[in-house]
This record gives structure tokens, sequence and C-alpha cells, in this order.
């Protein structure tokens, strides 16, 4: 294993569970030292693959490495070098903040003598200071989360899977954790997330979309904002909004429209700004502006669903 | 084996046991609830049992006899009438269970030291009550004369069916009282103890599986081994402890003294126990969640309770169940456990027992570990 191999190398890798397909033919790498976010939406296998990659779980058929191992032959050893961090924050709720770092600190092994400073630094990292002697269980769910992450890195791992870290927590705590996790990659540590939060896949350095076990696309978050999305998108604001949206589904050229809050976002091949205003005036229409926008990642990720 | 691991996975289980009040009250209740329970269920059973009494000789001696059969305990004349034919009917009224008839001619019988028979009639529609009543009306009279015996009928049942069968001879022999609280206690020590071993352990790693830490503990360097005899050591702690809890009831509420030397029981009790936390862990690495960890208990239960000895004598049982029997390990124990507690005998007798547990321990742990995969498949 040398620093020059990817810190995760997948190819064709797939998962049956009976007839179903729940991770198919995926292919990627991962660099050392990226930020690699797994985006999909609920059943896509986003837990599947990462599962497989922490070696919990055997692929039907398929190849990987991580961090130079094997795997299907050297799941334990790959045990031994990452963090992982399962969907539902798995603390042992009765136990305080300090006794569950000090257990993972023993079952990963970390030297006894090192071990109640790391035990402290962890801690501090998280915030965590005048709540060590608490129970899991009464923590916030922010706290518990990055109780959860420092739990996973108390060996310093130079890899760390990340399942869904942010489900269920409030933004705010959302901006911190993701704060740590940039902390942590600056120091050199590579993480793969999964995450269903587009604005969170933002985070990344690069994206994998996967849906229904296929990898739809995989790039950086500029890159997907400046070439997945064929066409000119326009945001369309007017005051009967409900029947603007059936008005330009109809309108030739038009290849998609979709409702964000009160605004229409119309995708089209090549259209003209007065080709979607002019059908939303013969409607009676008023107030009606059609403003070119810049896709957001969800834009691509909307469409890129779509196309399925 | 990584100790450090180990440790860790043990230091763990203390303190989630000590902050467990369900796992404290499970530890404490079940020896309690189960001897009180059982303990004072058989002795409604065995003694004090409603007797009617027809003496038709009214001498000194069939005074003495009756009253002997009255300060055994286990017969309470609650009546005295003139004819055998009342006293039958209060049978069939169910107002007593027993009749005691003394014929006319007991007393000039026994002085003249000529043998003579009382009779007993039995209720035999409670074969517990009619097995104890038989048995103990022939101790009775065995004490009393030389000369006197008591016949037994039955009012419902054949005699032949109450009659006490050739099994539970070796019973009577260690136990000369007759009291089957003192049969019972040492067989109820070994069934806290297994329901406790077995329960304990199942459910130690199916709530780690249901709250979702089990995949976390998976995703980590720790060996089968290591999670599985962290899991289970701490729990030998607790039986322990539940043993000695259930030997003191036996001993406080029951007056059944350990003939044989605690320490040697508590020797010969690891093999079984280590046997039982291996069940456990088996059950643990199939079950699902905790209703099915406890279901699964139950039903590796079931067997203990009918072929082991507990309930039925195992030389009454038929061929097959016999041979069946000597895979159950509570078969063995409960040799070991009456031998202890009844017998007063120890290691040097008991060793074939403890090793055939032993073995059995050896094969179903190292089948549970080895069971367990570090997947979530
Ligand atoms: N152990 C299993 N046995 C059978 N089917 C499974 C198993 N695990 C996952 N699946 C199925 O595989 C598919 C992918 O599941 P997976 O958990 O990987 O999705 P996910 O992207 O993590 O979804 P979520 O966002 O809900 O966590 C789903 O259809 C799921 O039902
Ligand atoms: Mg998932």
């Amino acid at each position: 294993m040398t620093s020059e191999t990817p810190a995760i190398q997948v190819r064709g890798l797939t998962k049956r569970f009976g007839d179903r397909v729940a991770v198919s033919d995926v292919s990627f790498e991962v660099n050392r030292g990226e930020v690699f976010a797994f985006l999909g939406p609920n059943g896509s296998g986003k837990s599947t693959t990462i599962r497989m990659l922490c070696g919990i779980l055997q692929p039907t058929s398929g190849a990987g490495s991580v961090l130079g191992y094997d795997i299907a032959t050297q799941p334990e050893r790959i045990k031994e070098h990452i963090g992982y961090m399962s969907q539902r924050f798995s603390l042992y709720e009765d136990l305080t903040v300090r006794e569950n770092l000090e257990f993972y600190a023993g079952i990963y092994d970390v030297p006894r003598a090192a071990r109640a400073a790391r035990v402290t630094e962890l801690i501090a990292m998280a915030g965590l200071e005048g709540r060590e002697r608490q129970i899991a269980a009464e923590l916030s769910g922010g706290w518990k989360q990055r109780l959860a992450l420092s739990c996973a890195i108390v060996h310093r791992p130079p890899l760390l899977f990340l399942d869904e870290p942010t489900a269920g927590v409030d933004p705010v705590s959302r901006r911190e954790f993701w704060t740590m996790i940039h902390g942590l990659a600056a120091t050199g540590v590579t993480v793969f997330a999964t995450t269903h939060y587009l604005d969170e896949a933002e985070h990344a350095g690069r994206v994998g979309m996967i849906d229904a076990g296929v990898l739809k696309a995989l790039a950086t978050p500029e890159d997907f904002k400046a070439h997945f999305l064929n066409g000119l998108l326009y945001a369309v604001t007017c005051d009967r909004t409900m029947d603007a949206l059936v008005a330009l589904a109809a309108v030739p050229g038009v290849s998609d429209v979709s409702l964000y809050g009160e605004s229409i976002h119309v995708l089209t091949d090549d259209l003209e700004a007065t080709a979607l205003s002019t059908p939303l005036d013969a409607l009676g229409a008023r107030d009606v502006v059609v403003s070119r926008i810049a896709p957001s990642l969800e834009d691509v990720f909307i469409s890129l669903m779509k196309r399925r | 084996m990584n100790l450090g691991r180990l440790m860790a996975i043990i230091r763990k289980e203390v303190i989630q046991i000590r902050r467990d009040r369900a796992t404290l009250g499970l530890v404490i209740g079940i020896p309690v609830m189960e001897l009180l329970l059982f303990g004072y269920a058989l002795n409604t059973v065995t003694d004090h049992i409603s007797t009617v009494l027809v003496d038709e000789s009214g001498t000194a001696s069939s005074r003495a006899f009756a009253s002997a059969f009255e300060h055994s305990t286990y017969f309470d004349v609650r009546m005295k009438v003139s004819d055998r034919e009342s006293a039958l009917a209060a049978i069939d009224r169910g107002a007593v269970r027993v009749a005691l008839i003394i014929p006319p001619d007991f007393g000039d019988r026994v002085l003249a030291g000529r043998p003579t028979a009382a009779q007993m009639i039995v209720d035999g529609s409670d074969p517990a009550i009619a097995q104890t009543a038989t048995f103990a009306g022939g101790l009775v009279a065995q004490t009393q004369s030389a000369f006197a015996t008591v016949d037994v009928a039955s009012r419902v049942v054949p005699v032949a069916q109450t009659r006490p069968a050739i099994d539970l001879r070796p019973v009577v022999l260690y136990n000369p009282q007759m009291l089957s609280v003192q049969a019972m206690i040492p067989a109820l020590v070994g069934m806290v103890l297994q329901l406790q071993a077995v329960l304990l352990t199942a459910l130690a790693i199916v709530r780690e599986r249901e709250r979702g830490t089990l995949e976390q503990l998976i995703v980590s360097p720790i060996r089968s081994s290591e999670l599985m005899l962290g899991k289970t050591l701490p729990n030998i702690g607790l039986c322990l402890v539940s043993t000695v809890m259930a030997l003191g009831i036996g001993r406080l509420l029951f007056g059944v003294q350990i003939q044989g030397s605690v320490l040697e029981l508590l020797l010969l009790t690891l093999p079984f126990l280590f046997g039982s936390l291996g069940i456990g862990l088996g059950i643990s690495v199939v079950a699902k969640n905790q209703s099915q960890a406890l279901q699964m208990t139950m039903f590796t239960l079931l067997p203990s309770i009918l072929l082991s000895g507990f309930l039925f004598a195992r030389e009454g049982m038929p061929g097959f169940f016999q041979v069946l029997s000597l895979v159950i390990p509570m078969t063995h124990y409960l040799q070991i456990l009456r031998g202890v507690i009844l017998k007063g005998v120890g290691v040097s007798v008991l060793w074939p027992q403890a090793l055939t547990l032993t073995v059995f321990a050896v094969v179903v742990l190292g089948a549970s570990i080895s069971r367990f995969q570090k997947s979530v498949e």
C-alpha cells in the first residue's frame, strides 16, 4: 500500500438480496484526502455500498479495495483502519459521554498511556466539555451525532465512513458537524459520506449520484451544475402559479417544470425568456417575472432522477 | 484474543448491568419468585391432608396409632365418624381426602402381637395427594408398631395407579421424611440457574442488535470470541449470585440443608453454567429481537423441565425419552444438585456428570462462537 493508491477503488460492485438488486455494477475511485459524498434517495443502495466497503457485507460480484486491502478477502484488515458511523448513531445510550469514548478506545486498542489524553481531546473537539458524565440518552440529537463521530475517530483512522450522519439533526448542528468534518479532512483524513440532503453534497469535493442501485453520475458540484443540465434554466413567478405550471409544461421546447416554493423552475432546450412569458400573458396571469438562473445541485439532481 | 478488547467489553457490560434495573430485577426476582411459588405450592400439597378417622377399636393402641398419623403433619384429622359409610361419604363430598379406618380387633391383635392392618382410603382424584398419603401412611404405620400395617385403597382411581412407582424409591432413601420440597428445591435451583444464564446472555447480544450498536461493533476489529466471551463472563458472576441466593432461600424458608460442600457444588456448577451460557449465545446468534430470544429461551427450558427428572422420574419414561434425556444438560446437573445437597457427596462421586457437562459446554460454546458472523447478512 503506497500513499498513491486511491483510498477506495471499486469496479463493478454489485449486491443482490434475493432477486432484488440493491447495488448494480458500481465503479468509482475516491482519492486520499478527498471528501466524497454519495447522494441518493431512500433505498437507492447507499448503506449497502458503505457496508460492502467496510467489510461487513460480501459483494455478490465485483471487486474493490479500501486503503489497499481487498474488500472480499481482507475485511478484518480494513476494519482496523477505518472509522464508521452507522445510519443510526450507535451509541450506548446508558453509558456516559466519557464511558462511550473509553469503550471505543478500548475496542480499537488505543494504547493505554494515550487513552485519557485522546478522550479528553475528542471531548474538546466535539464541544462536549462539562458533559463528560452525562448519560448519552440525555443528549440532544446534535450532541449525540458529534459524540458518535468522536467515537468513530478515536483511533485516528485515515478513512472515515459516515452513513447519513446528519439525518434528523437541526440545520445549525448540521453546519457545526460539517465544520468538524472539514477540520478532519484538512488533516488528511479521507471522508466518504452518504446523504440525501442536496445542500450537504455541496460540502463535498466530489459527488456520486446513485439511484436504484445505479451510479448515475460522478463529478464535482461545480461540474454538475455546469454540465449535467442540458439547456437553459429559468425561474418563473406570477400570481397564478398552478395554472402557469400546467401551461408552461405544454410549451414546445420545455423539457421539465418543477415547483420550488413560490417559483417555477423551467428547463428549456433553447428558448428565449419571452417564449415563456407570452403563454402566461395569454393566460391572463399578472406580475409575470421570467429570469434566467444558474442551476443548483437540486435542479441537476431532480433532472437526473427524472431521466431514469 | 486481545485482552484489552475483552476487558473493554467486560467493563462496559458491568456498567450496563449495574445501571439496568430490569436485569438486576431479573437476577433477584427470578430465584425468589420461582422458589416461593413452587416451594409453597408443593408444601400445601404434601402436608396437612384432610382426614376423617373411624376408630372402631377404641383402645389405647388404636388412639396412639391415630395420633401418630396426626403428629406426622401429613394428616389433619378434621372429623371423627363412627362408621365406614359416613367416612366414604365425606370423601365423596370432598370434605376430606383420606379416611383412616381402624378395625374393631386392632387393639387386641396389637396387644397379642398378631399382625393387623388399618385401612386407608385415599381420594385418588389428585394423584399428588394420593401418592403422598399412600407413602406417608405406610411410613407412619412402620414407626408405630411392628405388627400394624396400613392397607390402602383408592376411592376414585384404582389403587395400582396411586401406588408409588419403583423409580421414586431413591428419593425416599435419601429423603426419609419424604418431603417432596426436599427433592424439589435442588431442582428449582437448577432451573433458576438455567433460565438466567440462557436469558441474560441471549438478551445481551440481541439487545445490541436491536439498538444498532452491534453493527458498530462488527465494523471494529473486535473478534467474535472476544465479543462473545466479554458478554458471557459478567453473567457468570450474576448467575452464581442467584444460585447462592436460591440455595439460601431453600435453606431459610424450606429448611433444605446442603449436606455436601457449597464450594464443591459451585465448582460442579461451572460446567453446567458455561453450557447454558453457550445456549444463550446460540439463541442470540439466531434471534432477531428480544421477544424472539425470550421465546427461544422458554423453548429450551421445556425439555429441561419435562425430561431431566425434574418433574417426572427418568426411570419411568419410555426408552426413547430416557436416551434423549441424556443429551439434556439438566439431567446431569440435577444429579449433581441432588447429590451434593441431599446425599452430601462431592466431586469424587459426581465427576462423570461434571465431565459430560464440560463436553457439552465446549461443543455448544464453540458452535455458537463460530456461528456468529461479523457481518450484517
Ligand atoms: N439485508 C437486506 N436484505 C434484503 N434487502 C435489503 C437488505 N438491506 C437493504 N436491502 C434493500 O436494498 C435496497 C437498498 O437499501 P439501502 O439500505 O442500501 O438503501 P439506502 O440508500 O441506504 O436507503 P436509506 O436512505 O433509506 O438509508 C433497498 O431496497 C433495501 O430494501
Ligand atoms: Mg441507508
